[in-house]
């Protein structure tokens, strides 16, 4: 593995739960991998399987979706939704040859922040230890940034 | 003045696109009474060099069926894109990769392992395997093969394609409104998708007997059941795909007893086919319990095979990753 080489891990987070703890580590001035760019959705139910896929195509090397624990969803039952999803999800992925450790799904609630801490440097490590996923990619599909060099992700205007 | 040309070319494909022209019947004559058909292998023979010998944008329109495997298929491809003003991806192979595009869980050395070695049906003690150039006997003359690549790729992989007629093979109704936009110069834009842009559960015959909300406790396949010819096939538990399925086709399948497996390929919102069919059935399972989600996700015996059949290719993840330690190894399954 190159010296250079860092995970990349994209991170779904719920804004109810999930993303609030997020809040609540910085708040705390928890320190933890900074591996990971967080996008926040309003339930993990809103997370679409394209969501996942399209973070491993254009460059992510693990993808973590943070939801609220079972029977806490602001909206009744989206993280069930979102639990079936990555249930399939995950053994799709497995047949396409990725290691299933690189998606990983986790139900932290808003006063959990040394959960994300921990959860998040327990997918650095675990990241780490898998290396780099190398996709590839038709001859005319251009590569992502990635491939190119080490160039931070960029919000991509070809969004899904 | 001249009738229009129109080329027909097939790449990976199996034929039945060749067979979807035969099945417009006497509509047919229509086409051949508007257009000249100047280049079409399986029934007319005109070679490669009849083509290479026409004007660039000879050819008003040519429809190209099948996915692209061979360096040969690459290079047809790229000529028929330059000699016609149309290029239009006919059917699944060619619009999303079809099944051929499925080979893509394996790559060219486990598939060539397999094919003319492991195989139970193949006896090769020497080990031969097909080459790409063969010098025979004293004198030198050398025969060579195309190369056989990786990966499928679709047709807008490999060269720019103006417009898609969807389907495995595309719906005799779809072929002829495609000529017939074509004819009358009433195409949509460019990268249209020629079919109308709804699931088909929107002309499902069934869909009256759809319930408002779908609760499946178990997943079934054909051939476990005794299907009830009127109502809703998800209804009754079977993996259907028509929530994520373009419409199009008039549901054929469905009618016959058997569910959506997806060959229109998904509506323009959506860019990964099997990840929103995926999506699809996943929403409908009717649990909460960790376990038996997993349970109920188990009965859906290939996933790959279920939710990419038609668009592997296509999808965003393209192909299998290659383990990184062999490099060459194929699905261990």
């Amino acid at each position: 593995m190159s010296k250079e080489w860092e995970p990349r891990i994209v991170a779904f987070f719920c804004t109810w739960c999930t993303y609030t703890a997020a809040d609540l580590a910085g708040i705390s001035r928890m320190t933890y991998a900074p591996n990971a760019r967080i996008v926040r959705v309003m339930c993990s139910g809103r997370i679409d399987p394209q969501f996942v896929l399209k973070a491993f195509a254009d460059g992510a090397d693990g993808v973590l979706i943070g939801g609220c624990h079972p029977g806490d969803c602001h909206y009744q039952a989206g993280n069930y939704k979102a639990l079936r999803r990555y249930t399939l999800l995950k053994r799709l992925i497995t047949e396409l040859g990725i290691e299933p450790e690189r998606l990983r799904l986790e139900w932290i609630s808003a006063s959990e922040g040394d959960r994300v801490q921990k959860v998040m440097n327990e997918m650095a490590e675990t990241i780490r230890k898998l290396g780099p996923l190398r996709l590839e990619r038709p001859l005319s599909q251009p590569l992502p940034d990635t491939e190119r060099g080490a160039v931070p992700l960029t919000v991509s205007g070809r969004g899904l | 003045m001249s009738k229009p040309k129109v080329g027909f070319y097939w790449c990976a494909s199996c034929g039945g696109c060749e067979e979807a022209v035969v099945d417009l019947a006497e509509d047919v004559l229509k086409v051949v009474e508007a257009v000249d058909i100047v280049f079409w292998p399986v029934a007319l023979d005109f070679k490669r060099s009849d083509v290479e010998a026409m004007k660039d944008g000879e050819l008003a329109v040519c429809f190209v069926n099948g996915a692209i495997r061979t360096s040969e298929q690459e290079e047809m491809a790229e000529l028929l894109r330059k000699k016609s003003q149309l290029l239009i991806a006919f059917g699944s192979c060619s619009h999303l990769g079809g099944i051929p595009g499925l080979a893509n869980l394996w790559d060219r050395q486990a598939i060539f392992d397999y094919v003319y070695k492991e195989a139970p049906s193949v006896t090769n003690p020497e080990g031969v395997v097909p080459q790409e150039q063969t010098k025979l006997g004293s004198n030198g003359y050398a025969l060579t093969l195309p190369s056989f690549r990786d990966s499928v790729r679709t047709l807008d992989q490999t060269v720019e394609v103006d417009y898609y007629l969807p389907g495995c093979p595309p719906p005799v109704k779809l072929i002829v409104n495609a000529v017939t936009a074509i004819l009358e110069n009433k195409l949509p834009p460019k990268g249209t998708v020629l079919a109308p842009d709804k699931a088909l559960c929107e002309e499902c015959p069934r869909k009256p007997t759809k319930p408002d909300k779908l609760a499946l406790k178990e997943l079934k396949r054909p051939h476990q059941t005794l299907i009830d010819p009127e109502k809703c096939l998800l209804a009754q538990g079977l993996l259907c795909l028509g929530p994520a399925t373009r419409s199009g086709c008039g549901a054929p399948c469905v009618s016959a007893n058997m569910p959506c497996t997806g060959c229109l390929g998904p509506t323009s919102r959506v860019k990964d086919y099997g990840a929103k069919a995926l999506s699809a059935i996943a929403s409908l399972i009717d649990s909460e319990d960790e376990k038996e989600i997993a349970a109920l996700m188990e009965q859906i015996v290939d996933p790959v095979g279920t939710f990419y059949r038609y668009s592997l290719p296509a999808s965003l993840l393209h192909r299998r990753v290659r383990s990184r330690q062999t490099r060459t190894g194929g699905a261990s399954a």
